[in-house]
This record gives structure tokens, sequence and C-alpha cells, in this order.
């Protein structure tokens, strides 16, 4: 293939790749930067998220489209759900300390990971798209729901800022995540505050996860990649910031598309480890993040 | 308890009736048994991991071979047991799965995995605590005097075998300049490898090898790789991810141009050759150990196999239709079952004090006719290199459908020995 199209296709693909990686990773980001958790589960509650659509498509007797567009609305809300039910009763218990949480989210992994093992099996099984498109390009053939889940995830994000800085829901967290004490002593709920935050940020991975599924397939194991490359997208981006983790999320899904074209997929990933390495050497708080 | 069970204590004519009936309905229901213990057979099951879907057709499989050697008796007078152990389609438990079989559970022997890594590193183990372990794995590594006097596949070819006898018939008819997609591992090495020299053997060229890791999830990238002027794509993957594999290079070639594709049904076992996004598969060919459709001219012994383990004509679940078989794999849990049997029966088993008499005696088996211990076809067995071989079958996909079009002969895929494993001590 000619270095054209070449470059074409793996600008596509990294473009892809960038759309999703930036919701999924906008989830534990908000976590972090509200309730300064590290949510190891995070990638488990994308997983969730990818599940509970194929429950939704396998079970509803509509058409591809009408049944992936409930499991958009779904699949976010139910996870969502979960999440802020482990935070009441895990979580907060534990009174939000960090070392506590780290190695209660692992536990949160194991079991939601194993729950989903149990009750939707070990199979990887497929999501009908909601639409069949093939773009004929003249050196290859794309598809074009991939092209739509760029868009999505960009509507999706473009949504979430809006709630961040348009809302008073929004300028509730932010306020919390400025001075959560203060916040307390201006009479917000804290406690709701943190479980609606844990819940936005899982749904945030499960929507991704639903946008993703009809591309690739549920899995009881699909949690893992979407974990580490989000932690790769936070750590680059700046825990806790918003715009960081846009910025990183670009950067990394660009370079990992392109770098896999035109090398190898396991060279992309020891340059974005390295990356990380050397943003934690050089500048620790991320790109974007602000100084501790 | 009796007393909160019945609501009062039973006299004792209802105990003797009770007893009575319990000792007819026992008598009448199973096959009487020389009152021996019976034979316990430990099952090494990709349950979970990246080779669930091998693993519920195994099972599957196992089972009803089970029944089928239970209904005649059993073996050696003795009934048979299968204690079924998920090994995670991990090379680390595996090792642990053979040790639990062996030493908890007392099983005489181990048998049923697939995947090659796994059995790799589960291989010496079963040699250290010197139990039969019969592979289902395709891999070389047994052929090839990697492993060890203990470890014996008797119910598939492998790879080695399945790919020189088809890379005639592939350069043939296909084409000369081949490219090749394989997973990043043990089992696809030996395709790279083997298929590579067959293909030079026959006056071909690999212009491109593409290995993937058999844990990706998104392949377009890997796509572009592939060389303009190949004339046949030659593509096996394995893993949860199958599926998603064969859809993008569906995309990615759409109505344009494409070479003329070769593939391992490996990539797209437990799949519905007709699901969306597969129609570009129409015209492409595939390899297939045993053909899922049920071709024509299948036998009496296959069509009884079909329906012991519950497989329609299609190659899917009677009771669900997307539920696809791992048919072109699965028939080696039946045969190797049935090889088990034979070897206990002419090593007259008793105990585990008989494990190495039972090895000796399937080393000492070389030809296996069709029936319905072989339902796949006739083998020939070499003992030194403890290795079956079959033959293999070249389908063409058509209206959806796998119909098979050419099969190879046992000579086509028989090679040098590279181990006399009868000459290595137990």
């Amino acid at each position: 293939m000619a270095f054209g199209p070449f470059l074409f296709l793996a600008l596509l693909e990294g473009t892809v790749m960038a759309a999703v990686l930036a919701l999924t990773a906008v989830g534990l980001s908000l976590v972090f930067g509200v309730m300064r958790v590290v949510n190891v589960a995070h990638g488990e509650f994308f997983m969730l998220g990818a599940v509970a659509a194929w429950f939704v498509t396998y079970y509803l007797p509509f058409p591809p489209a009408v049944t992936w567009t409930i499991a958009l609305l779904i699949a976010p809300l139910f996870v969502g759900a979960i999440a802020a039910t482990a935070d009441v009763l895990v979580l907060k218990r534990l009174k939000y300390d960090p070392e506590a949480t780290i190695v209660a989210t692992i536990g949160l992994l194991y079991i939601l990971q194993q729950a989903a093992l149990t009750f939707y099996g070990p199979d990887a099984r497929p999501v009908e798209p909601p639409f069949h498109l093939r773009l004929q390009f003249p050196w290859f053939g794309y598809s074009g729901y991939k092209l739509f889940v760029v868009l999505a995830a960009g509507l999706i994000l473009l949504a979430v800022w809006a709630f961040m800085t348009r809302t008073k829901a929004g300028l509730v967290m932010r306020a919390t995540q400025v001075d959560m004490e203060t916040a307390r002593a201006f009479g917000i709920n804290v406690d709701r505050v943190y479980a609606g935050t844990f819940a936005l940020g899982a749904a945030l991975a499960a929507a991704a996860a639903v946008l993703i599924v009809p591309i690739q397939q549920a899995h009881y194991l699909m949690g893992h990649d979407p974990l580490l490359l989000s932690f790769i997208v936070v750590i680059i981006g700046g825990l806790g910031s918003l715009r960081g983790t846009l910025v990183a999320a670009l950067i990394i899904g660009l370079s990992d598309g392109v770098i896999s074209m035109f090398f190898s997929p396991t060279l992309a990933k020891i340059i974005a480890t390295l990356l990380v390495a050397l943003v934690l050497v050089f500048r620790p708080q991320g790109l974007f993040g602000a100084k501790a | 308890m009796t007393k909160e069970l019945f609501g009062l204590t039973p006299s004792r004519r209802a105990i003797l009736k009770g007893a009575g009936a319990g000792l007819l309905t026992a008598g009448f229901a199973a096959p009487v048994w020389s009152q021996s213990a019976p034979i316990k057979l430990g099952f090494q099951l990709h349950r979970t991991g990246i080779g669930a879907a091998y693993g519920r057709w195994y099972e599957r499989t196992a089972q009803a071979a089970l029944k089928v050697v239970n209904d005649a008796g059993g073996i050696n007078g003795r009934p048979v047991e299968i204690v079924f152990e998920d090994d995670g389609t991990d090379p680390k438990r595996g090792a642990e799965v053979v040790e639990k079989l062996v030493s908890q559970a007392g099983c005489d022997l181990v048998f049923g995995p697939l995947f090659s890594h796994v059995v790799i590193g589960t291989a010496p183990r079963a040699a250290e605590l010197k139990v039969p372990y019969l592979v289902c794995s395709e891999g070389y590594h047994v052929a090839s005097g990697m492993l060890n006097r203990w470890t014996m596949q008797p119910g598939i070819t492998d790879v080695h075998a399945q790919v020189s006898s088809m890379a005639p018939w592939v350069l043939a008819n296909l084409g000369k300049k081949v490219t090749m997609v394989f997973p990043d591992y043990a089992f696809g090495h030996d395709h790279r490898d083997f298929f590579t020299a067959a293909v030079q053997a026959n006056g071909g060229e690999v212009i491109a090898q593409i290995a993937i890791p058999p844990t990706e999830t998104s392949f377009t990238r890997y796509l572009p790789q592939i060389p303009a002027d190949t004339e046949v794509l030659y593509h096996v993957m394995v893993g949860p991810a199958v599926l998603t594999f064969v859809k993008e290079l569906g995309e990615f070639y759409g109505s344009g141009p494409r070479p003329e594709i070769f593939g391992f049904i490996d990539s797209l076992e437990a799949v519905d050759t007709a699901s969306p996004g597969l129609e570009f598969l129409e015209g492409t060919h595939f390899w297939e150990g045993h053909n899922r459709v049920k071709q024509a001219d299948a036998s009496e012994h296959e069509t009884a196999y079909r329906a012991a383990v519950g497989v329609d004509d299609n190659g899917a679940s009677l009771s669900d239709a997307k539920d696809v078989a791992t048919y072109a794999h699965m028939f080696s849990v039946w045969e190797t079952l049935h090889v088990i049997k034979a070897g206990m029966e002419a090593s007259g088993y008793q105990s585990i004090a008989d494990r190495q008499k039972f090895v000796e005696a399937v080393e000492a088996m070389s030809d296996m006719p069709a029936s319905l211990a072989h339902v796949q076809g006739d083998k020939k067995f070499n003992g030194k290199t403890h290795q079956v071989f079959g033959h293999q079958f070249i389908s063409k996909v058509e209206g959806g459908k796998l119909m098979r079009v050419h099969t190879t002969s046992l000579e086509d895929g028989m090679y040098e020995d590279a181990v006399d494993y009868t000459s290595q001590s137990f």
C-alpha cells in the first residue's frame, strides 16, 4: 500500500482509538479529580457495560438499531448504579483513604470479573452494530460504524463538559474537587457527590464499551486493556485534569494508530509506557495537572 | 433428621420395603458392574480463558463418548468416570490441574487439553508424576521430541502434517505468492515454519509473515502489512476475538480486489459462517479437521457421533442453532477416549501401577480403521513419535456453507521421525 493511504488508514484507526480512550479515561480522571480515588476497577465497569449491552441487544425483540440505542441508555445507568452501590458499601466506609481504596478497588475488580464469568459465561459474544455501512475508499474499505463511534464519543464528551461547566450539579462537583471540607461547610452533601461522581465515572466507561462492543465482542476479560490505557492517558494528561485527559487520549490514540501500522503494536505500547515514565520523572503532575 | 422428614419414626416394615425397592431400581437401571471401582479419567478442560469456546464443546464431546463407552460395558469390565477440571487456558494452572487430578482426585490418567502453550507448560509435570498425558493440541511439540514419553497425541493430526499435506493443493489451485497471518505463539509458529517450508518445497513463495498476539482485539492495523502482490492470504487465528479478525478482514478488502483466501477454520471455530459481515468469505477456502456441515458422503459412524454429541447437520447445537460447535477439532476428544479404552484393554490395565504398561500398549498401536471409535476417518499412529496421522479436508464456502472440495491422503502428511520416545526411559 502506498504511503498516503497507509497513513490515512493509520489516522482513522488512531482517531477511533483516541475517541474511545478519551471517554474511558475521562471517567477515571473525574473519579480521581473529585474523590482522590485511584479506581483500579475502572476497566471492569467498561467490561460490565459491554456485557450489559449484549444482554439488552440479545433479549429485546427489536431491530439492532433500536436495541443498541436502548443499550446505550440502559448500560451506563445499570453500571452507574453498581458503582454507586460499591461507593456507599465499600469506599465510603474506608473514608476514601487513598491506600485502602486502591486495595478495595482491586478487590472490586476481581468480584466484578468473576461475577461476569459466573452470570455471563466465558465466551466472547458479538453485539450487532446499529447499522451496517462500509465506506469503500479507492485503496481499502472501512467500517462506517467506526466513524460513528468517533462522532458519538465526541458528543458524549461535549455533554460531560456542558454538565461540568453549565449545571449546578457540575458546579457542586467542581466545588467538592477544589476543597471538600469547605464544600461540606457550605452545605453540600459530599457523600452524595462522591457516590454520584463514582457512578458517572463508571457510566462513562460503560458508554465507551457500548460504543466499542459492536467492533470487538463482549468478553469477561476485556477490561484489562482499557484500564491500562486509561491509566497511561490519565498519568500523561495529569490526574484529575479533564483537558489533559483529552489531549493525552489524542496523543496516545493517534500515535498508537500510526506506530502500530508503520512499525508494530508492541512498539506502540512500549513507547506509550516510556512516555509515562518520562512524564513521571520530569513532570510528575502530568502535562496539565496542577502541582500537588 | 428422619423424624423431621417423615413426620414420624418409620416402622421396620417401611424401611425394609424402601430398601427392597431401592435395590430393585438400582439393579434394573444400571448395567451390573463387576463390583469394581470405576476407572477415573482426568480431563484438563479449557472451561474459561481464551479457549472457552473449545472447552464447552470438548466437555460435551467427552460426556457423549463416555456414555458410548459405558453403555458398551466400560473398560475392562469396569465403569468409567471423567473428572473435569478447568485450567483457565493458562499454562501455569495447567500443571496445577494435572497435579490436582492425579494427587487429589486419584485419576488414572489425564487427557483433553488443546492450547499448545498450556500443553507445553503442563507436560513436564505429567512426566514428573509419571502419569499418561493424552493431548488434543495439534501442535508439533509432541512429535518434535520436545515433550516426554508420558505425553501422546493419538486423537488429532499435528500442524506439521496438516499444513504439509495441504500445501500442494493450495499452490496448485489458489496461487504461488503467499502471505501468512498467524497467532504469535507456539501453535502459530508451527504454522509459520512448516507451511513456509512446504510452500518452498512446492515451488511457491511466502512473501510476508504477519504475527499477531493471541490476545489482540483489533486487527485492522495489521492488515496493511499484507503486500499488494499477494496471491493467497493464509490465515489462522485463535482466541475470543476470531470473529472480529475475520470481520475486519472483510471490511478491509470491502468490494475491492482481494487475494484468494485460505484459512484455518480455527479463525471461525464456534462462529456461524453465515454471521453478518462474513459475506465476503463466499468462495474462500478453509482447512477443516472434520467437516462442520454434514457432507453427502458422511459415514454412519459420523452420523451416530453427531447425534451422540448433539450437533445438527450445520454443525450447531441441536438445542440452540446459534451455538456453533468447534466441530473441526472436537472429534479428537472422542477418538482419544476410545484410544484410552483400547490401550487399557490391550495392556490389561487394572490400577495406577499399570500406567507404564498402558503407554507401551498405545505405542504399539498403528493402523486405526474408520469406525465408531475413529469417526473422523482412518488414521495411522506412529508409536515412536507419539503422533497420529489422519486425513485433512479443504472446504469452500458455497452459499454460506462449508463444502468439502479436497481430501488429503495419510501419506501426504507423513514426515521423517524427529524422535523415538520408545527409546526413552519412563
